[in-house]
């Protein structure tokens, strides 16, 4: 084998085990974070300051009884979680994390820190993410019960309404960017305006960025729209017949879909790995930092909103949220058109 | 040449499955397979933005339409209600209509089939572009990517005429209800 194939297959091995690790990591930060907000301390007992307490959580949860309803379908309820887990670590393969690089003069030819490079990889992410969906209105759909239909029906019309939205901002930015390559995006952002502003999308794009925001929140199914699984309404949504490792994957689905939109984000708006102070071969310690603040404003907002209603869910999806993106849209075209045609 | 067979044999398999199935759940989910099979065929010839494109708007948005009606039509099983003896082409009215274009279809596959000439090798095509298909569609296309984008439209209206519940008589003191 080529050094290079090994070290994409290195690369691969290294995104799997850290989405994975994310995972785990954001459970304890979710926690943790929650708690302080809620003036509690939050997991303490497990390891230091309860560093192991998603261990214990996934040994818990793997010797718990798998259970399935009677008259669910065998066959879906099985691959419901199977779709959602496998969705949520494919979109990550298309999204570049840092700079190429030669590992040091390990290569004699450098490889992008990334899965794999596709021209159209936004599109690939949005595709991914699409796909996503089907897990969870099958997992509505074979529990044949009433709370976890009506859970994935819910999920589905709401990532159905907030896609568009969130098309819309990623258009936004592939018109400023010129192109529908992240990397090509990431590199785009290089450099700073008059010495010290970084020439972030953000700057650029404030209104992508909210709206982004908005619809991520929104396709990820967190608080405070997270009306597939409202407890009040739904018991716990579409996954209410779910126990063990199944009910595991959705978990793990919930929380790799926030990484993803979160580098995502990172990516587009936050100038990905370009950073000052730290070279350009660690830019991925500035990439992590970014993706990092944009997961702790997921947790921030999920434990300080309450949830929605859900027909202010859909009016605002509707109509506040899809004009201003397509405004928006027209407004960078414009832009675009006057400053570079 | 065997990534092509696996993909042209998983949507042809897909496809066939489709139609064998009685749960229309599972029809859904087997097109959706096929539609992904066809991206990969896509992709083999390097068209990476139409292989995209068909996740996104077939398997992504149409198909989740789909399933969402089928889902709340309850529909479970297709009735089975006539005899399964009888030869397809004594059965009623629809399904006779239904047999004589399903012969008509064979016939004119046969027909393509046989016209084709018999080297299987194609001319590759250069590789196109988001930007070269974008440029195509507002330039050499533009007129008939409007007229499209008015129907869609048209339909759209449609739609929600046809969906809107309160009559004229309730003014629009009942919309936001």
């Amino acid at each position: 084998m080529s050094p290079v194939l090994v070290a994409q297959l290195a690369i691969t091995l290294v995104v799997f085990v850290a989405l994975l690790s994310a995972a785990a990591g954001m459970v304890y930060v979710e926690r943790k974070v929650a708690a302080s907000l809620q003036q509690r301390i939050g997991p303490y007992l497990v390891g230091p300051k309860g560093l192991l307490q998603p261990l214990a959580d996934v040994i818990k949860l793997m010797f718990k009884e798998e259970l399935r309803p009677s008259a669910a379908d065998a066959l879906l309820f099985t691959l419901a979680p199977v779709i959602s887990a496998t969705a949520a670590f494919a979109a990550f393969a298309v999204v570049p994390f840092g700079a190429s690089t030669t590992f040091f003069g390990l290569l004699d030819e450098p490889v992008r820190l990334q899965v794999s490079d596709v021209n159209v990889g936004i599109l690939v992410v949005f595709a991914i993410a699409s796909m996503g969906v089907y897990g969870i209105v099958l997992a509505g759909w074979s529990s044949n019960s009433k709370y976890s239909l009506l859970g994935g029906l819910r999920s589905s019309a709401q990532m159905i309404s907030y896609e568009l939205s969130y098309g819309l901002a990623l258009a936004a930015v592939l018109l400023i960017g010129n192109s529908l390559s992240l990397t090509e995006i990431v590199d785009a952002q290089a450099g700073t305006w008059l010495g010290f502003i970084p020439k972030w999308y953000l700057l650029l794009q404030p209104v992508g960025f909210a709206i982004f925001m908005v619809a991520g929140i929104a396709e990820t199914n967190r608080a405070p729209f997270d009306f597939p699984e409202a407890e009040q309404e739904l018991v716990a949504g579409y996954h209410t017949e779910y126990s063990s490792m199944r009910f595991a994957m959705f978990f793990l689905a919930e929380y790799i879909n926030m990484v993803t939109v979160s580098a995502v984000a990172a990516d587009l708006y936050l100038g990905g790995w370009h950073g000052p102070l730290i070279p350009a071969s660690f830019g991925w310690i500035w990439f992590l930092l970014k993706v990092g603040a944009i997961l702790f404003f997921y947790v921030w907002m999920r434990w300080t909103l309450p949830r929605y209603r859900y027909d202010q869910l859909m009016r605002f999806g509707w109509k506040v949220l899809l004009p201003l993106a397509v405004l928006n849209l027209l407004a960078t075209g414009a832009g675009v058109l006057f400053f570079e045609g | 040449m065997i990534p092509f067979y696996v993909f042209a044999s998983l949507a042809v398999v897909a496809s066939l499955l489709v139609i064998a199935q009685r749960n229309p759940i599972y029809s859904v989910l087997l097109l959706i397979a096929s539609f992904g099979a066809l991206s990969g065929l896509y992709v083999l010839l390097d068209g990476y933005f139409i292989a995209v494109v068909q996740i996104i708007i077939y398997a992504g948005a149409i198909m989740v339409l789909f399933l969402f009606v089928v889902m709340l039509l309850n529909a479970p099983h297709e009735d089975t209600d006539y005899d399964e003896r009888t030869h397809p082409l004594r059965r009623r009215g629809a399904m006779r209509f239904g047999a004589v274009l399903a012969v008509a279809l064979a016939v004119e596959l046969v027909w393509a089939l046989g016209r084709s000439s018999g080297s299987s090798s194609f001319a590759r095509a250069p590789a196109p572009t988001v930007a070269a298909i974008g440029r195509s569609l507002f330039n050499e296309y533009s007129f008939s990517f409007e007229v499209t984008s008015i129907l869609i439209l048209v339909a759209m209206v449609g739609a929600v005429v046809l969906a809107r519940r309160d009559s004229p008589a309730s003014g629009g003191a009942a919309k936001d209800r």
